[in-house]
């Protein structure tokens, strides 16, 4: 069992924990995720890890309710304790195996969308203490559903605010913000050396068709579905480069220009009719 | 002298009634039932049964003590060799090994060996005392085991090559931790084969708890490679020797077009979802689609345990093998309790291509015809394609049951651990890998067999980090 040693409301739908979890703070690294499983007949939900303390021997998960496994982990309090918290799964970003002389003054833009923020902030914070250059953008569709905005000003060197409604930074989508920062003059340098998406399905597909033109390596974290976690089972599979991979055991993260999109966002929507009914369920259920 | 009757007929459940639910299938022997099948036995001077049992269970002397009624003298004779009785009296493919060597087969029917070895293990799970659980029983090497409980030794994966490897080196002594990456002990006997087939509170959880009652540990949601690394392990965590078992887990597919299609999974998904995640109780959070009609293409047990499990989720399944009938490698009993269930074999069929419809979802399966040619390496007839011969089965959703390979993660994960180029954990005739201290068994050495060999193996491995460890502290 996991002790849940913090609990706190981000936005209406979006909580932040802090658990218990010596071993996986102990080896996590930024691009990797855990499996959580709340109670006996408990699904195994995958979520990125957004920060770890091997000295507190914390982890910090950052969760919103969609379902009603991700709503059950979200009534639990300070004090309960999470059945299973498993991990770190798949691979750390690949510039966790660049040599800090590489990384010194490498110029990273991260475009992060709804909970995707939480795993960019592990990313920013270990790359700024590698010397690199690290700018955000943060999308949201308003701004009382952005999340992490002062956790993240400390580490990054330039943040970028989009609101869909304009209620808080810039008014529009974040790949027009993206646009704007990688346009340049002919001759000139790129602005950035590396880009990480990480958000929905459908935003990092934006991002990556956006991206395109500017010739600028881009990374995304593919949060397919998924059930051990481990390689066992290939319900995470999706194609990249033409060739299938497992989002658990290969990735999370792949080279965006390679990832087919159209099929994972396919493939995620694979048990929408399930969830849908244990929607339902609950809310009948709490209404009684 | 033996009695001349016919083998006792094993209750099962009526196959009508056992395709609504996942209760077992085979109800086993009662106590008059066992020691009247248990007289059958010829008790022969020279017993091929036991040659061809892969951990030699001295099975006439066990039958014989069950003869008398002595069930608990039976047990301890079963339980020096084997670890697992109530599971490999269960899942042990019988037919190709005591049973199929056993002189009465040769005119009539073999002595049921793998149902009296059920009742035997199923009789003293339920004792209070249990005189032939590992516990109880004495250690294999009952010399020289004393200096070994400073000793500690890690145990990778918890299948049956690794619960058989704890619980031999805990009997010798040792200090023993499994260590697993899910959230249940027990790998394949888990979250592969079905409740039908082997109960998981009933049989698994106590076989399990009787290597716990050994003082063996069990750590949960650890998955070495990535949570801690083997050689954090000895460097860091202390462990004196290693033992990988962490089986054949990595699923194959096809490489046809169409298979990343919704409702396209793996027989391990499928498999998974139903037993370790139970999606088949109706308080299970975890979904699973089985569809109105499901194919599962492979002819193995796995094949025949998804066919099964999703026979019990209400759907109309087709099982398609590119050979014929006599070729199918799982056991006979399976395709005849499949074929009870209304399960539908579709032989010399190949598919090709999983079609989808406009939502991206399985629609059908556009299939070959074969027909059997000239032998191939493996001795079978090699299906060879009847030109022009397509098939068009239509189906809601397809299952992939064609094999499993080792997890690649732990070899990728740990330099210096050498595989061969299945990907198979290379060892030496020591169970001994390409690094010192770390030994390995099972299916992550042999690529996917059966629960009796990697028990085998994993006891093995026992007895050769023993010696290991001796010959360190002597050294």
């Amino acid at each position: 069992m996991y002790k849940i040693v913090e609990k706190r409301e981000l936005t209406p739908v979006i909580y932040k924990f802090k658990v218990e979890a010596p071993v996986i703070a102990a080896s996590a690294l930024p691009g990797q995720f855990l499996i959580i499983r709340s109670g006996e007949n408990g699904e195994r939900v995958p979520l990125t890890i957004c920060d770890y303390d091997k000295e507190k021997s914390l982890v910090t998960i950052v969760i919103q309710v969609i379902g009603h496994s991700s709503r059950k982990i979200s009534l639990l309090n300070e004090g309960d304790c999470i059945t299973d918290f498993a991990g770190p799964l798949g691979n750390p970003a690949k510039y966790v195996n660049w040599s800090d002389a590489d990384l010194k003054g490498k110029r990273f833009l991260f475009i992060a969308g709804g909970l995707g923020i939480a795993p960019v902030y592990p990313q920013v914070k270990y790359l700024k203490s590698k010397g690199a250059h690290a700018d955000v953008i943060l999308g949201a569709k308003t701004a009382s559903l952005l999340i992490m905005e002062e956790e993240l000003k400390e580490y990054a060197d330039n943040l970028y605010i989009c609101t869909d409604d304009g209620s808080k930074g810039f008014k529009g989508l974040v790949t027009e913000k993206m646009k704007s920062l990688l346009k340049r003059e002919e001759g000139e340098a790129p602005a950035y050396d590396e880009l990480v998406a990480i958000g929905p399905m459908i935003m990092m597909k934006f991002v990556t068709l956006a991206a395109k033109e500017f010739g600028i390596p881009l990374t995304v974290s593919l949060n397919t579905i998924m059930v051990d976690g481990t390689g066992m089972c290939g319900a995470c599979r999706v194609t990249v480069g033409g060739k299938v991979k497992f989002a658990c055991s290969d990735g999370p993260e792949f080279d965006a220009y390679q990832v087919d999109f159209d099929e994972a966002l396919r493939r995620l929507g694979m048990y929408k009719e399930f969830e849908a009914a244990a929607n339902a369920r609950d809310t009948a259920a709490s209404a009684k | 002298m033996a009695n001349n009757i016919p083998r006792v007929k094993v209750r099962e459940q009526a196959p009508e009634e056992r395709v609504h639910n996942f209760e077992e299938v085979c109800y086993g022997y009662n106590r008059d039932e066992a020691l009247l099948e248990a007289s059958r036995c010829l008790n022969c001077k020279n017993p091929s049964c036991m040659k061809a049992c892969p951990v030699s269970i001295k099975i006439p002397l066990f039958i014989s003590k069950l003869t008398q009624g002595d069930i608990q003298g039976a047990g301890r004779v079963i339980a020096e060799d084997s670890s697992l009785p109530a599971i490999c009296g269960r899942v042990c493919p019988q037919e190709n090994q005591c049973e199929g060597s056993c002189i009465l087969g040769k005119r009539g029917e073999p002595v049921a060996i793998g149902k009296l070895e059920r009742f035997v293990a199923d009789t003293l799970l339920d004792m209070p005392d249990n005189c032939a659980a590992p516990a109880n029983c004495s250690a294999p090497t009952p010399n020289s085991t004393c200096g070994n409980k400073s000793k500690r030794i890690a145990v990778i994966g918890s299948g049956p090559s690794s619960l058989a490897c704890a619980g031999d080196l805990a009997k010798m002594g040792y200090d023993v931790t499994i260590f697993e990456s899910l959230h249940k002990a027990g790998g394949v006997l888990v979250y592969g084969i079905p409740e039908f087939r082997l109960p998981k509170q009933k049989i698994v959880e106590r076989e399990i708890e009787s290597i716990k009652a050994l003082g063996v540990k069990i750590k949960t949601n650890i998955f070495i490679g990535k949570s801690i690394h083997i050689k954090d392990l000895m460097e860091r965590e202390g462990f004196s020797a290693i033992f990988i078992g962490t089986g054949a887990g990595l699923p194959r597919f096809m490489n046809i077009p169409g298979e990343s299609l919704n409702g396209v999974f793996s027989a391990n998904e499928f498999l998974t979802r139903t037993n370790l995640m139970r999606a088949y109780l109706p308080d299970a959070e975890t979904p699973i689609i089985s569809g109105k009609e499901v194919c599962v293409v492979g002819g193995g047990n796995v094949a025949m345990d998804a066919a099964r499990s999703a026979a019990r989720l209400g759907s109309k399944v087709t099982v398609v093998y590119r050979r014929t009938e006599a070729e199918l490698p799982a056991r006979a009993e399976e395709v005849h309790h499949a074929k009870e269930e209304g399960i539908i074999f579709k032989t010399l069929t190949n598919p090709i291509e999983i079609i989808g419809d406009e939502r991206g979802w399985v629609k059908g399966l556009r299939c070959q015809k074969m027909e059997l040619g000239e032998a191939d390496e493996s001795g079978r007839r090699a299906p060879v394609a009847i030109e022009g011969a397509e098939e068009f089965i239509p189906t809601e959703s397809v299952i992939m049951a064609l094999g499993t390979a080792p997890n690649p993660v732990i070899a990728k994960c740990t330099p210096g651990l050498a595989t061969n180029k299945k990907g198979c954990i290379a060892i030496d005739e020591n169970c001994a890998t390409s690094i010192k201290g770390i030994f390995a068994g099972g299916d992550a050495v042999t690529g996917a067999a059966t629960v009796i060999l990697a028990m085998g193996a994993g006891r093995k491995a026992a007895a050769a980090i023993h010696n290991y460890c001796q010959q360190e502290s002597q050294a």
